[in-house]
Formats: structure tokens, C-alpha cells, sequence
């Protein structure tokens, strides 16, 4: 069992990462955080830079459960995150979810939408309140 | 008139509304397609051919001229902020601009290559002015033999000299005269296979496009998913009053070393940027800084290859020789104009010509009024998802290809040749020579067949002038000194393998 964070280097992301962070240690389940990237720009900015990432495994590693840390190169990021918790057997799927325009919306598609449609498990959306770092 | 009032008269003509409005669109797009890896100024050139159909002359050359600049001046951002050269004249400042950007100067190194370049720009396009119309008005006077040597100078330098495999080099030069064979130009049917829809010949935009916009779509397709790189966030670009004690020297050596390596047939911007990089280092009085981001390891590359840029329209203006790329597709567009290009260019379009010389003082300070301000912006660029841009690009290029004849049957070739241009990019061929040949490949033809015709068939003709014997004098020399070097690298390969054994 594990609790999955969709993680992208911005507050949505943070957000995600501290409820993931918390419900991981009260439920004792593995904390698996993906941060996937299509890699069909040059530069992705949901994608964190390798320094952020070093700096993360390391303030994870201080939780007292299991963590893992993943960057892929995927088709499909919503698609990864349910297939990584399909794998993990998850016990719960965390997302940020940010305000979009209803162009933006049109235009690009929800990593966030899908995942909460399309997960099998339970899945918590939750959104920046001036948040708080690892508890 | 001299020279001065007819520039006057080019500015006069240039500054209208309507010039200064494709000179902006020029520099803009320029400095985009700089910016973003694999789209060079010589595949929107290539692209926007089309559009010398419904636009003026002076117009549409005044856009092409802002482009060729504007795509210097981005190619350095992507070097320092990404660390991936967005053109290859942009190779070398990556070296230290990145080290720069990572050391939180990446606002130094953006201002140093942007106030750089316009400065070798500008005295770079003060050269040109200078040097071109009395270099057309020697190279008028050359006859078709002369003519003959020089574009096979231009062929031999460009295949030969740039780029780091000859066999490589004359491969694609050899696809290149193939393809400029094709047609029925000399009363006979070449490589036409019987098909009265190659009897024209292929067109050169069809070749153009399908190599630069086909074959690099179909590359990028190929390798379409790789890890995005981390760039490195940017602000106001600005320096400080060291920053241009330490850079102004660079600038000028720079230029120095740019306009004549332009302006020489073995053109190119790599090769000067090179050397500048390591003058710069020898000189330098803090050389512990560079590897780890010195200004002047920035500032004099940037110099050279603006320099350069400035440099390659010496040849193309005054004798209608291209030895890049973009020239090359600068050269198709006065063609499709039907403007005889050559050194007799000063005297049957005046001012056509003053005009694009005026446009390029006139882009080169929108440039550096543009990027200033704009850099945080220019990065925002890079992440545009690939399948979005090169759908356009392909787009445009079929558009392109197809409304030069309204035949389905370009579009055949566009593909055929765009998979060639794959091929080329997957064995590591260089496209220049490919692209040079099928333009110098029937020009050289119709001179060698005219000193043929002068002298009734005596082939002795080819050596008849001065300069055409000076021109295959330094053709043997440059051979030798090659063969030379790749013996004696295949003989010590050889020893160190006894030795080995």
C-alpha cells in the first residue's frame, strides 16, 4: 500500500506534497512522489530542476515511513501517476489543483481532472492555503 | 553618387512605414527561431520564400536581413540560459555564458552578448558598406573562367574547410550538384527518368525546404520525448561598469576576427567564434575565470559570429557567392525576384541594394532595443511543446513547396527530399554543402559552358586569367596541406599501433 503525490515544483505541487507527506506517516504507507514530464518542450516548468529534486529525497528522507522519489519522460503524465498507483497498490492519490481559465482549459488538458476521474482509489485534491512545509 | 549618398538614399527608402514594419517583423521572428534549438534562420527563410510572390522586393529582403540577424542574437540566449546552443554560431558561448548563468550572472552574460553583438554588428555592416561595392567592381570585370574557379573555391571551402568530416562534406555536396543536374537546361534530358514533370528541374525552394523544415521535423519527430533541461530563470538583462571594462576589448577583437572570416568563400561563423574564444582566454588577465564564467568568454564569440553574419553578405551582395546557409536561401529569394544576382547587383539595383544595407543598421539597433527588455520573454519560448511548433512548420512547408507550381507532384519531392534531409541528420552529413551545391552546381555549369563557348571548346581557357590561377593555386594548396594532415595523422595512427603490438 502507498499514498502517491502528483508533485510539480510550484505551490500546487507543495501543497500536494504536504497532505501526501502527512497522510502517508498517519496511515504508515509508503510515500511515492511523481513528478513526470511529456519532455516534448525544451523546458518543462512543472518539471523540477535535478538540485530541487536532491534537495527533496533528502527532506524526505527525514519521515519515518518509506519514500520514493520518480522523474519520467512519459506519453501521458495523468496516465502515469494512475499507472504508478496501480503498481504501488494506492491507497490514496494526492493532486494540487490550480485555477484554470475556461481558454486554458480548452487549450491544454487537466493533469489533475483525469486523475481524479479516471483513479481507482481514493483521491484528495487539495489547494495552496499559504502552505506549510514537510510536518 | 557615392557611396555615402546612396546609403542616405537606402535609409530614406528603408525608414518607410511599411519597411520599417517587415524590419520589426523580421528581428522578432529572427530572434524567435534563434532562440529555439533546431530552427535556424535559414529554415524560416526557407519557409517564407513563398511570400516573395505578393510582397515587394525591398520589402521582403529587409525582412530576410532582419531575420539573419535576429537569429544570431537568439542563439546566444539559448546557449546561456539552457546551456544548448540555439545555432551553431552559438556554440562557443555556451562554454562560459552558462557557467555565467549558473554563477546567478546570467543578466551580465544576456546584456554582454546583446550590447556585443550590436556593436560587431554595426561595424560590421560599416565594413560591408565599405568593402562591397569596390569588391563588385573588381569582381565585374573577372571573366566566366574566373567566375568558374571562384564557385569552385566557394564548393571546395564550404565542403572541405567547415565541418569535421570531409567525406561527410563532399557526400552532401555531391547530393547537392545531383540534384541542381536535373532538368533539360542544356538541351538534353538529365535525370529527369522520362518524366516531363522533372524536365524543369527541381526547384531550389522545393529542395530548401525539404531539407531544412522537412528534415528537421522529421527528426525532431523522431527523438520527439527526451528529458526537459533546467533552465535558469532571468531578469533584466544589465551590467555593471566593470562588466564593460571587461568587455569592450573583447567586442572589438571580436569583430575583428569575424568580419574577414564572413567575408572570406570558407564563410561561417564557427570557426571565428573559435579562435575568438581563445584569444580571449590567452589574453585575458583573470584567465583562472574562465571554465567558470568570465564576460569576455562571452562577449568576444558573440562579437564575431554578429561580425561574421555581417561578414558572409560580402560575397553574397558583391558576388553573388553564398557561404551559409541563410545567404544561400538570401540568394534564392532575390533569384525568385528574378534579380540577376552578381557583382553587376550595385549597378542594375542601386536602390534595392542600399536599401537592404540601410535595413541592417536599422535591425541591428531594433535588435538591441528588443532583447534588452524582452530576454525573460525570448526563454518563455523554449517551452512551447515541440509537436505544437513542428506541426506548423510542417504546414507551412507544404504550403510552401506546393504554391511554388501548384503541382502535387512538388510535394512528392518535398517528402523524398525531406527524408533525405532525415538521412543526412542521422549520418551525421552536413546540409550546407548539399544546399550550395544545388545552387553554385548549374551557375558553375552555365559559366564553365560560356568560357567553353568564348573559346570555341579549347579547355586551356580555364587557366587563361590571373585570378583564376591564383584561386586554383590556393584550391592545390588547401588539397596538399589536407592530404598532407591526414597522412601523417594515418602514419602516426599506424606507428602508435606497432607500438601498441
Amino acid at each position: 500500500m502507498s499514498v502517491v503525490v502528483a508533485y510539480s515544483p510550484d505551490v500546487y505541487g507543495k501543497a500536494a506534497l504536504s497532505y501526501g507527506a502527512t497522510e502517508a506517516s498517519r496511515r504508515e504507507e509508503k510515500l511515492i512522489v511523481v513528478n513526470d514530464t511529456k519532455g516534448d518542450a525544451y523546458v518543462d516548468k512543472r518539471l523540477a530542476p535535478e538540485k530541487e529534486i536532491d534537495a527533496l529525497r533528502a527532506e524526505l528522507s527525514r519521515l519515518d515511513v518509506e519514500t520514493e522519489v520518480r522523474q519520467d519522460v512519459v506519453a501521458d503524465v495523468a496516465e502515469a501517476v494512475l499507472q504508478v498507483s496501480a503498481e504501488s497498490s494506492a491507497s490514496l492519490i494526492v493532486v494540487g489543483v490550480r485555477p484554470r481559465s475556461p481558454v486554458g482549459k480548452l487549450l491544454l488538458g487537466s493533469v489533475a481532472q483525469r486523475i481524479i476521474l479516471d483513479a481507482t482509489c481514493p483521491v484528495l485534491a487539495v489547494k495552496p492555503d499559504g502552505a506549510e512545509g514537510l510536518s | 553618387m557615392g557611396s555615402f549618398d546612396l546609403l542616405m538614399q537606402g535609409f530614406e527608402s528603408a525608414l518607410t512605414p511599411t519597411n520599417l514594419l517587415y524590419a520589426c517583423i523580421g528581428v522578432l521572428l529572427g530572434t524567435a527561431v534563434g532562440v529555439l534549438p533546431g530552427i535556424g534562420p535559414a529554415m524560416t527563410l526557407a519557409l517564407l520564400l513563398p511570400i516573395t510572390y505578393s510582397v515587394e522586393p525591398a520589402s521582403a529582403l529587409i525582412m530576410f536581413a532582419g531575420i539573419y540577424y535576429g537569429g544570431m542574437y537568439g542563439g546566444s540566449t539559448t546557449s546561456i540560459l539552457l546551456n544548448t546552443p540555439g545555432e551553431s554560431s552559438s556554440v562557443v558561448t555556451a562554454i562560459e555564458g552558462n557557467k555565467m548563468a549558473k554563477a546567478g550572472r546570467a543578466a551580465q552574460a544576456l546584456a554582454t552578448a546583446a550590447i556585443g553583438s550590436f556593436v560587431a554588428g554595426t561595424i560590421g555592416t560599416i565594413l560591408l558598406v565599405l568593402f562591397a561595392p569596390s569588391v563588385a567592381k573588381q569582381v565585374v570585370k573577372l571573366g566566366n573562367p574566373s567566375n568558374f574557379a571562384l564557385m569552385a573555391l566557394a564548393l571546395f571551402a564550404v565542403t572541405a574547410v567547415l565541418g569535421n568530416s570531409r567525406l561527410r562534406g563532399f557526400i552532401a555536396l555531391f547530393f547537392g550538384l545531383a540534384i541542381g543536374l536535373v532538368g533539360t537546361e542544356t538541351g538534353q534530358p538529365r535525370l529527369t527518368f522520362g518524366s516531363p514533370l522533372l524536365a524543369d528541374g527541381i526547384d531550389i525552394v522545393v529542395v530548401a525546404v525539404a531539407i531544412f523544415a522537412i528534415g528537421e521535423a522529421l527528426w525532431v519527430a523522431s527523438h520527439l520525448r527526451r528529458r526537459p533541461l533546467d533552465i535558469i530563470p532571468v531578469g533584466q538583462p544589465w551590467m555593471s561598469k566593470s562588466d564593460w571594462g571587461r568587455s569592450w576589448k573583447p567586442w572589438l577583437r571580436g569583430t575583428a576576427f569575424g568580419f574577414p572570416f564572413g567575408a572570406l568563400p570558407a564563410g561561417g561563423a564557427e570557426l571565428p567564434t573559435f579562435l575568438s574564444y581563445i584569444t580571449e582566454r590567452k589574453l585575458s588577465k583573470k584567465p583562472e575565470e574562465f571554465g567558470h564564467g568570465a564576460i569576455e568568454g562571452v562577449a568576444g564569440p558573440e562579437a564575431a559570429n554578429n561580425a561574421s553574419a555581417a561578414g558572409t553578405l560580402v560575397p553574397l551582395l558583391a558576388i553573388g557567392l553564398p557561404t551559409t546557409a541563410t545567404a544561400a536561401v538570401m540568394l534564392l529569394a532575390f533569384q525568385s525576384y528574378g534579380i540577376e544576382t552578381g557583382p553587376q547587383l550595385f549597378d542594375t539595383q542601386p536602390i534595392l541594394v542600399w536599401t537592404l544595407l540601410a535595413s541592417l543598421f536599422i535591425g541591428n539597433a531594433l535588435l538591441l532595443v528588443l532583447n534588452l527588455p524582452l530576454a525573460p520573454l525570448w526563454a518563455k519560448l523554449l517551452q512551447i511543446p515541440r509537436p505544437y511548433l513542428y506541426a506548423g512548420i510542417l504546414f507551412f512547408a507544404s504550403l510552401g513547396a506546393y504554391s511554388v507550381n501548384f503541382q502535387w507532384f512538388d510535394l512528392l519531392i518535398l517528402l523524398i527530399l525531406g527524408l533525405l534531409g532525415l538521412a543526412m541528420r542521422r549520418f551525421g552529413l552536413p546540409v550546407l554543402p548539399l544546399i550550395i551545391g544545388v545552387i553554385l552546381g548549374p551557375r558553375m555549369e552555365y559559366q564553365l559552358t560560356q568560357a567553353l563557348a568564348i573559346s570555341s571548346g579549347d579547355i586551356s581557357t580555364l587557366w587563361s586569367e590571373p585570378v583564376a590561377v591564383i584561386v586554383y593555386v590556393i584550391i592545390g594548396a588547401a588539397l596538399v596541406f589536407i592530404i598532407g594532415n591526414g597522412i601523417r595523422t594515418f602514419a602516426r595512427n599506424n606507428n602508435q599501433e606497432k607500438v601498441a603490438a
